[in-house]
C-alpha cells in the first residue's frame, strides 16, 4: 500500500489489526470496538492509531484523543462526505495534533479538500500515482474561506 | 457590480486547468464512470438526451453585457445557436461536446463567469431578487451578502460532498420574489425591535419530489454571524443528513424526520461554538457592499413627459409598459422585463442573437447590466422613463415584447422530454399549446395575476408544486399523462398545490387548463380576485367538478 504523508511518498509503518486478531507490538490502528473492548492493553502502545468510521460521533471519542498518535478516516464511499467535517473538528476543535490519515474509497480528486481541513496522510490505491495525488493537493493557489484546519 | 480580485480569477482559470485535466483523464478511461460523473456535475455536466448539457452559474443573476455577449458567442460556437435561463438564475447550453467543455469554460473565465457547483452534492448558486437594488418595497440590497455567500460557497473544502444538493436564496423585500421559503435555507432581510437589520433564517424549504415549506429556525440573525449560522447548519446537515436514500437527503427530510426544535438545537449548539471565529466585520460588508453601489442616475429624469405622451398615444405601448416594467427606486427610472415567453419559443431560452441585441441594449440604456429571472425572464433594471419607448421597440423586434410577465402564458417550464434525460414527459410542447390556445392577450390580461408552472417529471425542475396552476407529467406505461395541481405559491403566501384529481392525458391538457380558466372567470368574485385567492376561497371542488365532467 503506497502512503503519502505530509505531502511526501513514504513507507507504511503503520497496521490495521482486524477485529479478533492478534495485536502486534507497535504501530497498530485498531478499530472503535477493539479500543473500548481493549482499553487497558491497548493504552499501553507506544503508537497506536484508531480507524474510525463515517458515522462516527466525536464526542464518543473525545476524550480519549490523546492515546493516539494517528487517526484513521475510512470512506466507505466517496460521496460519504462526513470525513471532511470529522477531520476539521479533530483539528479545530479537539486539538487533535497527531497524524489524521484517510483510507478507504477517496479519489485524487478530493485530496485538495482534504488536505485544506487537516488531513495529514494519505492511503492511496494501487492504481494511484502518488506523484498525480501530491500535484492535486495544490491544485488550487487560492481559497474564499478563511484558513479552516 | 462586483469585479472579481486576483484571488477569484486566479481560482476559475486554475479551474478551468483542473476540469480540463479530469475530462482528459476521464476520456482516456483513467477515471470511472462514477468518479467522474461526480467531477463533471460538480461543474455542471449532465448527460443528456442527445449531448452533454453545461449549466453555468448566474451569480445572483447578475451579468454585465460583456458576459452576455460572450453567452451569445459560446451559443453560436459550441451550440446551435442559443442558450436557456433557468429558475435558479443560471445559463444552460443544451448541445456542447463534452471535449469542448474545458474550452468553453476557459472562454467563460476571461469574462469573470464559470460553471463551479451549479450541478451535484454540494452548495449551490446563490439566487435573489430580480429587482434588488432598485425595488420599492425593499429593505437593502441583498446582493452584497449573495456575493459574501458566494465567496464563502465556492469550493468550501468541508463542505464539497455532502448528502445532497443545497440551495440558498436572500430576499430583501416585503414581496418575496426569490422563493426563499422554497430553499434549504432562505434568508429573508428584516429589522429587529431595536430597529436594526439582520436575517430572518429559514431553513428545509424544497421542490422536487416532496415539496416542503420552509420553516423559521432564527427569527433575527445579526449580520456579523451570518457566515457562522450557515457553516453551522451545513455542519449538522452533513453529519445528520441522510446518505442512504437520495430521495431523502435533502435538509428538509432531516427536518421534517428529526422535527425543527431537535435541528435547531443541534445547529445553535454548533454555532454557539463557532460564531466569534467566523464573524464578518463591518468592514468587510461595507467593503463588498462598495460594489454595488447605485449607478449614476439622472437627477432630471423623471421630468421626461415623453413617456407619458407615448403611453397616451400608442396602446401597446401602453400595455407593455403595464405588464411589463416595474416600479423603481428612482424616480424617472423603471425596471424593464425582457420576456422570455414569446408564444412560439420554449419558455427561458434566448438566441445568440437576442442575446448580443440585447447586451448592446444594455449597454446603451441600463449601466450595462441585465439580471436573470427565477421565472426564466430577464431583466433590465435601470431604464429612464425617456428610453422606455425605444426599448420597448427594440424589444418588440426582438420578439422579446409579449406583454405577459407574471401572466399564464408567462409560464415556467423545464427543458422536459425533448432534452432531459430524467423526464418522463414532454413540457415544452405543452407550453407551446397553451400559448396557441390563450392567443388572445385581452384575455391573458383579463385573467390577470396567474403562475403556471409545467415540469416533464416529479423532481419538478420547473417548480410546479408551487404553481398556481401545476402541471406534472408522468409516465403511465410509456404514455405521457399530467397530473394538474391548483393553488401552490412561492412567495410570502408560501404553499403547496392541491391536486385536481386523476392525471388527464396528453391531447386533454390544454382543454383542461382552458376549463380551469373559464370556471375562475364564473366563480371569481371580481375581477380583483386573482385566480389563486380565487382556488383559495372556493376550493379545489368546483374546478374539479367542471374538468372531470367534460373530459
Amino acid at each position: 500500500m503506497q502512503l503519502i504523508k505530509d505531502k511526501q511518498v513514504t513507507q507504511d509503518d503503520w497496521a490495521y489489526i482486524i477485529d479478533e486478531t492478534p495485536l502486534k507490538a507497535d504501530y497498530i490502528i485498531v478499530s472503535l470496538v477493539r479500543w473500548q473492548q481493549e482499553r487497558d492493553q491497548l493504552s499501553r502502545v507506544k503508537h497506536l492509531g484508531l480507524r474510525l468510521a463515517s458515522d462516527i460521533d466525536l464526542e464518543e471519542i473525545a476524550n480519549d484523543l490523546s492515546h493516539f498518535q494517528l487517526i484513521e478516516l475510512y470512506f466507505p464511499v466517496f460521496t460519504d462526505g462526513r470525513a471532511f467535517t470529522h477531520t476539521r473538528l479533530l483539528r479545530s476543535r479537539y486539538g487533535f495534533t497527531g497524524d489524521i490519515r484517510v483510507s478507504g474509497d477517496f479519489m485524487r480528486d478530493q485530496v485538495f479538500y482534504l488536505n485544506r481541513v487537516g488531513v495529514s496522510s494519505f492511503e492511496l490505491n494501487d492504481q494511484d500515482n502518488a506523484e498525480q495525488v501530491i500535484q492535486s493537493m495544490h491544485d488550487f493557489s487560492v481559497d474564499s474561506q478563511e484558513s479552516v484546519a | 457590480m462586483y469585479q472579481y480580485n486576483d484571488k477569484d480569477q486566479t481560482l476559475i482559470d486554475e479551474r478551468v486547468i483542473q476540469f480540463r485535466d479530469q475530462t482528459e483523464r476521464f476520456l482516456k478511461g483513467e477515471i470511472a464512470d462514477d468518479k467522474y460523473r461526480a467531477l463533471r456535475l460538480m461543474n455542471g455536466v449532465y448527460v443528456q438526451t442527445h449531448a452533454p448539457l453545461l449549466r453555468v452559474a448566474g451569480p445572483y443573476g447578475l451579468l454585465s453585457s460583456k458576459q452576455i455577449r460572450k453567452l451569445a458567442s459560446i451559443a453560436r460556437d459550441y451550440d446551435k445557436g442559443f442558450c436557456h435561463f433557468t429558475t435558479r438564475q443560471n445559463i444552460q447550453f443544451n448541445w456542447p461536446a463534452l471535449e469542448r467543455v474545458p474550452d468553453i469554460l476557459e472562454e467563460l473565465a476571461s469574462v469573470q463567469m464559470h460553471a463551479i457547483q451549479t450541478s451535484g452534492n454540494c452548495l449551490r448558486n446563490t439566487t435573489t431578487d430580480q429587482l434588488a437594488g432598485v425595488a420599492v418595497d425593499e429593505l437593502e440590497d441583498p446582493r452584497p451578502y449573495c456575493e459574501i455567500i458566494r465567496q464563502w460557497t465556492i469550493f468550501h473544502p468541508e463542505f464539497a460532498y455532502l448528502p445532497r444538493k443545497f440551495k440558498i436564496a436572500v430576499s430583501a423585500s416585503q414581496q418575496d420574489r426569490a422563493a426563499i421559503r422554497f430553499h434549504d435555507i432562505g434568508l429573508q432581510l428584516v429589522n429587529n425591535e431595536q430597529g436594526e437589520t439582520g436575517f430572518q433564517v429559514f431553513v428545509g424549504g424544497g421542490l422536487g419530489r416532496t415539496p416542503i415549506i420552509g420553516k423559521v429556525i432564527r427569527p433575527f440573525l445579526e449580520k456579523k454571524h451570518l457566515l457562522s449560522y450557515l457553516e453551522a447548519i451545513l455542519r449538522i446537515y452533513n453529519l445528520y443528513g441522510r446518505r442512504d436514500n437520495k430521495y431523502k437527503a435533502r435538509i428538509k427530510i432531516l427536518v421534517r424526520e428529526a422535527g425543527l426544535a431537535e435541528v435547531r438545537q443541534k445547529v445553535e449548539a454548533e454555532w454557539a461554538l463557532i460564531k466569534d471565529k467566523l464573524e464578518l466585520s463591518a468592514e468587510r460588508i461595507s467593503d463588498i457592499q462598495a460594489q454595488f453601489t447605485p449607478p449614476d442616475y439622472q437627477a432630471n429624469a423623471a421630468q421626461d413627459t415623453s413617456y407619458a405622451d407615448n403611453i397616451a398615444n400608442n396602446t401597446d405601448f401602453a400595455t407593455w409598459a403595464k405588464y411589463n416594467t416595474a416600479e423603481h427606486k428612482t424616480d424617472g427610472y423603471r425596471a424593464v422585463y425582457i420576456s422570455l415567453k414569446a408564444p412560439d419559443s420554449p419558455p427561458g431560452d434566448c438566441t445568440h442573437t437576442q442575446l448580443d441585441a440585447i447586451a448592446d441594449m444594455a449597454e446603451l440604456y441600463s449601466f450595462g447590466m441585465a439580471r436573470t429571472t427565477h421565472r426564466q425572464n430577464l431583466v433590465l433594471a435601470d431604464i429612464k422613463q425617456a428610453d422606455l419607448f425605444a426599448v420597448w421597440q427594440k424589444l418588440d423586434a426582438l420578439q422579446c415584447a409579449t406583454p405577459n410577465i407574471g401572466k399564464a402564458t408567462d409560464m415556467i417550464c423545464c427543458p422536459g422530454l425533448d432534452y432531459c434525460s430524467l423526464a418522463n414527459a414532454g413540457s415544452i410542447g405543452i407550453a407551446k399549446e397553451i400559448n396557441e390556445a390563450l392567443d388572445s392577450m385581452d384575455y391573458v390580461h383579463d385573467l390577470g395575476d396567474l403562475k403556471i408552472n409545467i415540469s416533464g417529471c416529479m423532481n419538478g425542475c420547473a417548480h410546479q408544486s408551487v404553481g398556481h396552476i401545476g402541471i406534472l407529467g408522468v409516465d403511465k406505461k410509456g404514455v405521457e399523462w399530467y397530473q394538474i395541481t391548483l393553488g401552490g405559491s412561492s412567495e410570502n403566501d408560501a404553499a403547496i398545490g392541491h391536486r385536481l384529481g386523476p392525471a388527464v392525458s396528453k391531447k386533454d391538457v390544454t382543454q383542461v387548463i382552458k376549463t380551469l380558466l373559464e370556471v375562475y372567470v364564473e366563480q371569481r368574485f371580481n375581477e380583483d380576485e386573482s385566480f389563486l385567492a380565487t382556488v383559495r376561497r372556493v376550493g379545489v371542488a368546483p374546478f374539479k367538478e367542471k374538468t372531470y365532467a367534460t373530459h
